[in-house]
Formats: structure tokens, C-alpha cells, sequence
């Protein structure tokens, strides 16, 4: 496509909500903000999902 | 559902529900804008006399544009239907474990801040500091509350809480030497304003924290102004040696300097670039949450300025990484191929169900910024979480509970926000902090533009 490139991200509509979420990764307002939520600059503990 | 913006002369078309980022150029960017709006004959004419000096562009050319689109919405790459919203109402009957606990260590402070959230960090009560046996317990309470999950989180957080750091350091000995027989990993924070870091914290820290926040607003004059100590005198000279001692034995383990700006530091980049300028290289800025009635609180009148200041530092933070001296900015740090699961993004921080603070009582609140409303008291470590229709409500406040996010194309990277935020805002968890969202949005545009821009850096 010449007029648009597409970025590689991480496909969120294929995901089924039943089989991701292992919750293992950090509650978000732990590691710096503290008075806000962002949860989109977390890490993924298994990225496979 | 799609949002489009131009930055830093990139045409960014975010697909909302596929998590999609294209980058396009002028005339897609039209065309995308009018193709759920107009007729393709429509969008073909406007067009033809839009670019009629363009002489790129005509009829074919435009058609292929179409196909082009046509292929990505079959790929589920643009204007991707929101399949998750029927899910999302089912999450207040989600099994949700207890992951991490903000312990409250010291609810008394060295500092006297004047924007604290906390009250300097009696979060309007007593004063007070956790004993061993309630810390002992909070992590007792934790590990029999967190099932099957591995990584638990503990903060350690106040006031201050190196004024208990013996308690510290014992709650941390007694976690490690249980996790193994429960087949547990404990990650430590401390947050510290810095007052009483000295060569026995920083040993047992680097050893132990996993994460240390360190708390500077940046420029002397601007942190000097809002930190001060109980004498009323700045505190920057005292705090930012020792930060620079504590970050300098780190070595590669992760912290953050944090700051806070304010009403009075609209140009807060600059106060970020003095803390890179100090050494520091992990760097977190948040806008201040107050009453809008203190006279530090942010305005309407600083919100485009706000933005500028976002963009001056995404700029900014591109040029030194070409440089070969980055920084990184806290809320700039996104993933796009390895980051939050549709899970998370949905449910958000989990503050109230997977994630609770601990008073130095041993009571039990949704989060740090509850501590002290006695609404939203949870239960205790001792007796377990007795207010589970509260518990329920939290599960349930996600990027759906909310009217106002409805339409927003940023709620799969907020969740919704901070239901504190929210509440203090509006009165309700489920309610929104409006100033928020738009600082918020603006700080995702950012990102998401410095990710493009290092892509196409990554292809040059």
C-alpha cells in the first residue's frame, strides 16, 4: 500500500477475553504515576496471548 | 471506531477496536475521515477537486485508495467493530484474586507538602506507623488471597516510609522467607520523598526494591516552592544528592523520579529536562490532583499549553535518542506489539479487587487515594474484605461502565481511568475526571506518534 503503512501492534480484536488475562502483570498504578491510570505503557508478562 | 490526528507532520490513523496504527498521507486521510460520512462518489469528487493540482492523484488512484481501505477492514485492521462490549458487562462476576497491596507504612511525613493528597500523609486522621505484626499479616492476608498468581506486588508507601523503615525492611525479610513454600514472587516498591535515604536504604533497596519512585518536581525553585520541610524550608538540596547516590548504585534495576506539576509549572518539561540534566533517566511527571479551588491547581486557561508542553517533550525525547542520550517519560512508554492484553485494558488497574491499600491499622481500602474515606472502607487484613457489594463495584468500573467513554477512542488505554480520580471529580467511581481524559488523550497521541516516528527511523 503506497500511501499507508501500517504500524506492527499487537492485534487486540483476535484476542478472546476468556483465554487472556492471566493477571500476572503489574497493577498499573503501582510503578510511577500513583494518581492517575494509564494501563497502555503497562508490560505483558506473556505477550503470546 | 477510528481517531485521527496529525503530529509532528504524521497522519495517524488509529483503528480503536484492533489497536491498529497507520500512517498515511494527505489524501487517505481525507478519504478515511468522509468514508463512513459520504458515498464513495461523493468522497471521489471532493476529492478530484481537492487535489486538482496534485497530479498524483485522479480517479484510479483514489479507487485503489478504496481497495486499499476495503483490505484493512477485512484484515479487522480499520473501522473494527467493538466486539468486547457485551463481554465487559459480565466482569463483576470475574473471579478477581488479591495481586498487590499498597502497604501504608507511616501515615506521618518529614515534608510539609502543600499540594499532598494525603494531608501530609495523615490522610486526615492520626498519625501513626505500621507495626511488623500488622505488616506480617498484610502479607499473610495476601498470599491467602491471591489463588494461583504468582507475582504479587507490595508498595511501600505513607507519608513516608522510610520514617518506619525497621518495619520495612522486617515485612520484607518475613515475605521472602515464605514465598518459596507458596510458590510466590514478591516485588517490592518503596515511594520515598528522600529525606531520610541514606547508604543502609540504598543497600537494602537495590537488594530488595524492585522499583524505587523518588520524588523531585524538578527545577529548585519549582520544588522548593510545594516540597518543603516541617521548618518550611525547601527541600531539593537535601533530597537530590541522595538521589543521585541512590540511582547512581542502582545499576540497571528500574526507578522513576516523580514529579508533580502544578498551576504554578505549566512548562513543566523543563523541569523534566532538569532532571535529565541531574543524570536521572527514568522520569515520571503527573499533573497535579487537587481541589480546583487551591491556587495550585490546574486551569482551562493552561490546557493548550499543557498540550504544547507534551509535544515539546515528545520532540524532544525523539532528538535525544538520536543523539544516543534518551530519557524515558513514564507515560510515553508504550508497547504496540508486546504491551496489555484486552484483558487489562478493559479492566483497568484492578484498584478495589486485585489491588487494595493497607492502613497502618490493618484496614483495608480500594486503593491509596480511598485511604481515610471511611465510605470505601473494605473490611481489615484480620477479618478479610467484608464490603464485597464495593468490591463488586470496582470489578465492574471498567472501560464500558462509563457513559462518557462511550464514543472515546482512548478507553482501551486508560480502561476508563482512575476510579479515585473519577470520584473526586464527580462524586462517583463511575463518574470521569474530564481534565484528565484530555491531558491523558494528548499524552497517548504523543506516544503513539513517537512510536511512528521510531518505526520509520527503524526503516531508513
Amino acid at each position: 500500500m503506497k500511501r499507508i503503512k501500517t504500524l506492527n501492534t499487537r492485534k487486540l480484536i483476535d484476542q478472546d477475553l476468556s483465554k487472556c488475562g492471566c493477571g500476572e502483570c503489574q497493577t498499573s498504578c503501582q510503578s510511577a504515576c500513583k494518581t492517575s491510570c494509564g494501563v497502555a505503557n503497562q508490560k505483558c508478562e506473556k505477550s503470546a496471548n | 471506531m477510528i481517531h485521527q490526528y496529525k503530529l509532528n507532520g504524521n497522519n495517524i490513523v488509529l483503528d480503536v477496536y484492533s489497536g491498529s496504527v497507520h500512517v498515511v498521507d494527505d489524501l487517505v486521510y481525507d478519504i478515511i475521515g468522509l468514508y463512513e460520512q459520504k458515498s464513495k462518489e461523493e468522497i471521489v469528487k471532493l476529492m478530484l477537486e481537492k487535489y486538482k493540482d496534485d497530479e498524483t492523484v485522479n480517479e484510479e488512484e483514489i479507487n485503489n485508495v478504496f481497495e486499499d481501505i476495503e483490505e484493512l477492514k477485512k484484515n479487522k485492521q480499520l473501522f473494527t467493530k467493538d466486539t468486547f462490549e457485551n463481554k465487559a458487562f459480565d466482569f463483576k462476576n470475574r473471579n478477581t484474586v488479591i495481586k498487590a497491596l499498597c502497604l501504608h507504612v507511616a501515615h506521618t511525613c518529614n515534608l510539609n507538602c502543600e499540594y499532598c493528597f494525603a494531608s501530609q500523609g495523615k490522610y486526615h486522621g492520626e498519625r501513626a506507623l505500621m507495626t511488623f505484626e500488622v505488616g506480617k499479616r498484610a502479607i499473610d492476608f495476601l498470599i491467602e488471597n491471591s489463588g494461583t498468581r504468582r507475582n504479587l506486588e507490595v508498595d511501600f508507601f505513607g507519608g513516608e516510609p522510610l520514617l518506619n523503615f525497621d518495619v520495612v525492611k522486617k515485612i520484607v525479610a518475613y515475605a521472602r522467607s515464605i514465598e518459596k513454600e507458596h510458590n510466590k514472587n514478591f516485588r517490592f516498591t518503596l515511594t520515598t520523598n528522600g529525606m531520610s535515604i541514606n547508604d543502609d536504604v540504598i543497600d537494602f533497596c537495590n537488594k530488595e526494591m524492585d522499583n524505587v519512585v523518588l520524588s523531585l518536581d524538578g527545577r529548585k525553585e519549582v520544588h522548593d516552592h510545594l516540597r518543603k520541610t516541617i521548618s518550611g524550608a525547601g527541600s531539593y538540596d537535601i533530597i537530590v544528592p541522595k538521589f543521585q547516590e541512590f540511582v547512581k548504585k542502582r545499576g540497571d534495576k528500574s526507578y522513576y523520579i516523580r514529579g508533580t506539576f502544578t498551576h504554578n509549572n505549566v512548562d513543566f518539561t523543563n523541569d523534566i529536562f532538569h532532571m535529565a540534566d541531574l543524570g536521572f533517566t527514568e522520569l515520571s511527571m503527573e499533573p497535579v490532583v487537587c481541589s480546583p479551588n487551591d491556587p495550585y491547581a490546574l486551569t482551562e486557561e493552561d490546557l493548550p499549553k499543557l498540550y504544547e508542553q507534551y509535544e515539546i517533550l515528545a520532540k524532544e525525547m525523539l532528538k535525544r535518542e538520536k543523539e544516543g542520550r534518551p530519557i524515558t517519560f513514564y507515560h510515553y512508554m508504550l508497547d504496540l506489539k508486546n504491551g496489555p492484553c484486552i484483558y487489562k485494558r478493559i479492566s483497568g488497574c484492578g484498584s478495589g479487587c486485585e489491588y487494595m491499600a493497607v492502613t497502618p491499622w490493618g484496614e483495608l481500602f480500594p486503593c491509596h487515594q480511598f485511604v481515610g474515606d471511611s465510605k470505601y472502607s473494605l473490611g481489615n487484613i484480620f477479618d478479610g474484605v467484608k464490603n464485597k457489594e464495593l468490591v463488586n463495584k470496582f470489578k465492574n468500573c471498567n472501560a464500558y461502565a462509563r457513559k462518557e467513554c462511550q464514543n472515546c477512542w482512548a478507553k482501551l488505554y486508560c480502561s476508563g481511568g482512575c476510579a479515585a480520580n473519577a470520584y473526586h471529580a464527580s462524586g462517583d467511581i463511575t463518574g470521569i475526571y474530564e481534565y484528565g481524559c484530555k491531558l491523558f488523550k494528548k499524552r497517548i497521541e504523543c506516544a503513539i506518534m513517537m512510536q511512528v516516528e521510531k518505526e520509520k527511523n527503524e526503516n531508513n
